[in-house]
């Protein structure tokens, strides 16, 4: 029987992956970026499971709120990806210290 | 039972398979269509849990907007990516190891909430309201108790596009460019001149 503990061990171990992927890519921001929609992903998984096995819709409300943001996160990370692109010519982002912060 | 369990560890495996390939591919267009398979498979989850209308949400926004976006954009940019992985082998054991513990954690919280929490006292998994579609018991709920978290979400997705669009919006000098304004306005007056010229004037050689 398939319960609410192997949904919720999925969700950890896609979260874990996420972070995980912003600690090998440290460089390449694209797939820093995709590592955040894992972990939003896993996120998602837990709040859909929760709501399933509560009985509370409410989860899946709050999932698709975690959707819009994920969203809108990408579409603005990469806008100013491309802006950082075509100022410097490159991605790395241990080169983004112009600001000195 | 039992072919939920299959459709359940299948789904699963490719789930993590392809979160980890995303992770560990060289190249980044291999890892965005290992993205997509990712959320593919994770919308068969949500399906087997009962939540179709977020699953078909799942593969309309991420695969169809998120992960086509990523595509443009990494297809878009010329970026040697060789050198971006530099240091890659370098922060795989630390990465690993804090992956591991924080795994381990997280699974034994898992296990602790899902067997000694407030869902272990309900009995069985349900998505919608009894004799209505999951879609509806959504809908119900969303367009009354969450109508004005439902509309600023709709404002965070306008501030949004309007933030890409200023930030990847480019003014090239010397285009030329139709101003409707200063069309509509010009008149006889500033449009036409009468020119006197004399008679024989300008004639022949």
């Amino acid at each position: 029987m398939i319960g609410l503990t192997h949904y919720l061990t999925l969700a950890a171990i896609l979260f874990t992956i996420g972070v995980f992927g912003i600690f090998v890519n440290r460089k390449n921001i694209i797939v820093i970026l995709m590592s955040i929609e894992l972990i939003l992903l896993a996120v998602n998984i837990n709040l859909v499971s929760f709501s399933v096995f509560l009985h509370d819709v409410v989860g899946q409300i709050y999932a698709m709120f975690v959707l819009t943001v994920a969203a809108a996160e990408a579409a603005v990370g990469l806008a100013i990806l491309v802006t950082f692109f075509r100022n410097r010519g490159d991605i790395a982002v241990d080169d983004a210290s112009v600001m000195k912060g | 039972m039992a072919l939920q369990a299959i459709a359940f560890y299948l789904m699963a495996t490719v789930t993590v398979a392809a979160a980890l390939a995303v992770v560990l591919a060289r190249n980044p267009v291999h890892s965005v269509l290992f993205l997509i398979a990712a959320f593919f498979s994770a919308a068969g989850l949500f399906v087997l849990l009962g939540a179709e209308f977020l699953a078909m949400l799942l593969v309309v926004v991420y695969v169809g907007a998120v992960a086509v976006l990523f595509l443009f954009v990494v297809m878009m940019l010329d970026v040697d990516f060789a050198a971006l992985r530099q240091g890659f082998a370098q922060y795989l054991p630390i990465g690993g190891v804090v992956a591991g513990i924080l795994t381990i954690e997280m699974v034994m919280v898992a296990t602790i909430i899902a067997t000694k929490g407030a869902a272990s006292r309900v009995t069985g998994p349900q998505a919608s309201l009894p004799d209505v579609s999951n879609a509806e018991t959504i809908g119900r709920v969303l367009y009354t108790d969450y109508v004005y978290f439902f509309q600023a979400a709709g404002l965070v997705l306008l501030v949004a596009m309007i933030g890409a669009i200023v930030l990847t919006l480019r003014h090239k000098p010397g285009v030329k460019r139709q101003n409707i304004a200063r069309q509509t306005a010009r008149g006889p007056k500033s449009g036409m001149t009468i020119v006197d010229i004399q008679p024989g004037a300008g004639e022949g050689e």
